[in-house]
């Protein structure tokens, strides 16, 4: 079973500054990290494999730096890892980035089975794990939270939905997006850390894959973005303060005549 | 042949509409004024009820598109999209939005990717610009902390998936008249790979928080799983759900799909109230769009106060208790 996990490098954005001057990102000094929720992807795959023999190749479209969420995700236990980075890759759009990540998994070899992450935590679309699909024409399940059975040839996954979940069956190869239920993710071993050392992880640029030009970085891009703002995020309220017994009930009176303002009850 | 029209798309479930399947006729009834164009309604699925279908057009649709058939009862992304291709195709809309559900959300990046479409990801704000009459998407990213604009200026149609809830369905309009054109489902577009086995209704708590008007959350200051029952006894008597912040859901007092924020959901309800929750980014990222934000913190220098609306500085358990008490009364 040879599986392949698209992970993403994300700034760590527990802590994200703004520059309210620009509304951008102060990137200074913030740490990247793998994307949480790709964690889940990665940690299903090794599930897998574990179980049922086979690789997992972990794949970044990013810059060099991105290396080290490769060597990480090795050190959780990945086989392998490729990183795809090129300066004609700068400025893609999910549309482009899926486009490269395709061509990129190609290049991989035979593939039984791609786990993405439901979603970036920068970008938050969760289009790209949905696009591979369509563009390598594999059977899609989206928001997947539980694989309940996995033969050589088909699948079978429980999915989220609004009202609950649903059952699906897939044959292989096939693309999952998986959501946070699926698993809890491992942490790295001291072994695995060792073993990510001395894994060699290859860059494919745009001379090793076969794409074309028009399709890359901004110029394959469909979106453009038009301007960044900054939210405000104070909205004023009224806050009351609980001392005793006397401001307990004052507040929670006040708080029952400010719904019934708003019409909530 | 030009590129014209806006499209939303409805959303079927057990012979009838989504809600969402309207709240997208008020965003397009908008776009489609300023562009003076038609507003079509597609939907895709299996038999759904009469008056529900004249409601898309009471509602603010010019025209429903209708493709029925029993093989498209449930939603199979391939199928969905390669339907949903066919009719671009054809008809060569201008602009195609669907909700940011589970299925909007797979159905629209499996078209896009395929016809090299634009597509921009839960927007907020839906708007024309001036000059050029391209359509502006606004949503929020980076965990809440930057709004963009984007907008697709040289592909076409323009896509893209609207946050549920961030709109309300126009009244019904017993006088508004539109047609209803009903598209035969050519059976070569059926892609039989994927098997739907079973749906599994969720129990109460796995009721969907993004569609309720009303979120009760709470958070570590909730101390231990048996005070949620206090959340759920005033989210019963609002007709609301309730929700979680990470931590709460990390102890395992509530389940992960009622995570509101960065990793879990982003809820925009009339009402959404904060117990014991100290308003992390990732936290506001979830809710911060919410009509009304109701919150009680012993802290005062709490984050959660800055996005509040009506804050109240003390003990969740002389609070919450009490409020329960007196609203038992009210709502009676
Ligand atoms: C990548 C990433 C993704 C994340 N995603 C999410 C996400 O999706 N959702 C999310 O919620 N978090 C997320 N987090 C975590 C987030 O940073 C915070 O850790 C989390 O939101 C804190 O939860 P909390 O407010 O319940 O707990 P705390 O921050 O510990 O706050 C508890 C609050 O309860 C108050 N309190 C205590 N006792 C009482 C009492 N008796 N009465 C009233 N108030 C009381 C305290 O004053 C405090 O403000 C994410 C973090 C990272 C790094
Ligand atoms: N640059 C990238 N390199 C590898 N995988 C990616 C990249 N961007 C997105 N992905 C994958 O696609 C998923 C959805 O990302 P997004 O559509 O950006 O929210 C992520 O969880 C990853 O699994």
């Amino acid at each position: 079973m040879n599986i392949v996990v698209p992970i993403k490098q994300v700034p760590e954005t527990s802590n994200v500054k703004m520059d309210p001057e620009t509304g951008t990102m102060i990137r200074d000094g913030v740490e990247s990290i793998i994307n949480p929720l790709d964690l889940y992807a990665i940690e299903i795959a090794i599930q897998l494999k574990e179980k049922f023999g086979g690789k997992v190749t972990a794949v970044t479209m990013g810059p060099p730096a991105a290396n080290k969420a490769l060597k990480e995700a090795i050190a959780m236990g990945c086989d392998e890892g490729v990183l795809v980075s090129d300066r004609k890759f700068a400025g893609a759009d999910t549309w482009s980035t899926a486009y490269v990540l395709v061509k990129a998994i190609e290049r991989i070899g035979e593939v039984d089975l791609v786990v993405a992450g439901e979603r970036a935590t920068d970008g938050d679309t969760g289009q790209v794990g949905p696009n591979i699909a369509a563009a390598m024409n594999l059977p899609l399940a989206t928001y997947v939270s539980k694989v309940e059975s996995l033969t050589e040839n088909s699948m079978t996954v429980e999915r989220l939905t609004e009202e609950g979940y649903e059952k699906l069956q897939l044959p292989l190869p096939a693309l999952l997006t998986v959501v946070k239920e699926i698993s809890y993710p491992r942490l790295p071993t001291l072994r695995g850390k060792q073993r990510a050392k001395i894994t060699d992880i290859p860059t494919y640029t745009v001379a090793d894959l076969d794409v074309e030009e028009n399709n890359l970085g901004l110029k394959g891009s469909p979106t453009r973005v038009v301007k960044i703002e900054t939210p405000k995020v104070t909205r004023g309220g009224k806050i009351l303060k609980v001392v005793d017994d006397q401001s307990l009930n004052e507040a929670v009176d006040n708080l029952i005549a400010f719904m019934k303002m708003k019409e909530i009850i | 042949m030009e590129y014209k029209g806006v499209w939303t798309i409805a959303e079927a479930y057990e012979g009838d509409l989504k809600a969402v399947s309207f709240e997208l006729l008020s965003r397009g009834r908008k776009l489609a004024d300023e562009l003076n164009e038609e507003l079509v309604s597609v939907l895709i699925g299996g038999k759904v009820k009469e008056e529900r279908v004249n409601e898309l057009i009471k509602r603010g649709a010019d025209r429903v598109i209708i493709v029925e058939d029993q093989l498209l009862d449930r939603f199979i992304v391939e199928t969905y999209s390669n339907v949903l291709i066919d009719l671009i195709k054809s008809k060569k809309p201008e602009i195609v939005l669907s909700a940011a559900t589970v299925n909007g959300r797979t159905l629209m990046p499996h078209v896009a990717m395929k016809i090299h479409a634009g597509l921009t990801a839960d927007c907020t704000e839906l708007g024309i610009e001036e000059k050029t009459g391209n359509l502006l998407q606004t949503r929020p990213a980076i965990g809440g902390n930057i709004l963009a604009t984007i907008k697709s200026p040289d592909s076409r149609p323009q896509m893209a998936t609207v946050r549920p809830k961030s709109s309300r369905p126009l009244e019904i309009d017993e006088t508004r008249t539109g047609v209803i054109e009903r598209v035969a489902f050519q059976k070569n577009l059926f892609d039989s790979r994927v098997k739907h086995l079973e749906t599994i209704i969720g129990g109460e708590d796995d009721v969907n928080i993004q569609e309720s008007d009303i979120v009760v959350s709470g958070g570590k200051g909730m101390k231990k799983s048996d005070n949620f029952k206090m959340l759920y006894d005033l989210a019963h008597m609002l007709g609301g759900v309730v929700g979680a912040s990470r931590d709460a859901v990390d102890r395992g007092w509530a389940k992960y799909p009622q995570q509101v924020g960065l990793s879990g959901k982003t809820v925009t309800p009339n009402v959404y109230f904060a117990f014991g929750i100290s308003g992390a980014i990732q936290h506001l990222a979830g809710m911060k769009t919410a009509e009304t934000i109701i919150s009680v913190n012993t802290d005062e220098d709490a984050t959660i106060f800055q996005v509040s609306d009506f804050g109240i500085v003390g003990d969740l358990f002389e609070v919450l208790p009490l409020l329960n008490e007196k609203l038992a009364k009210e709502v009676k």
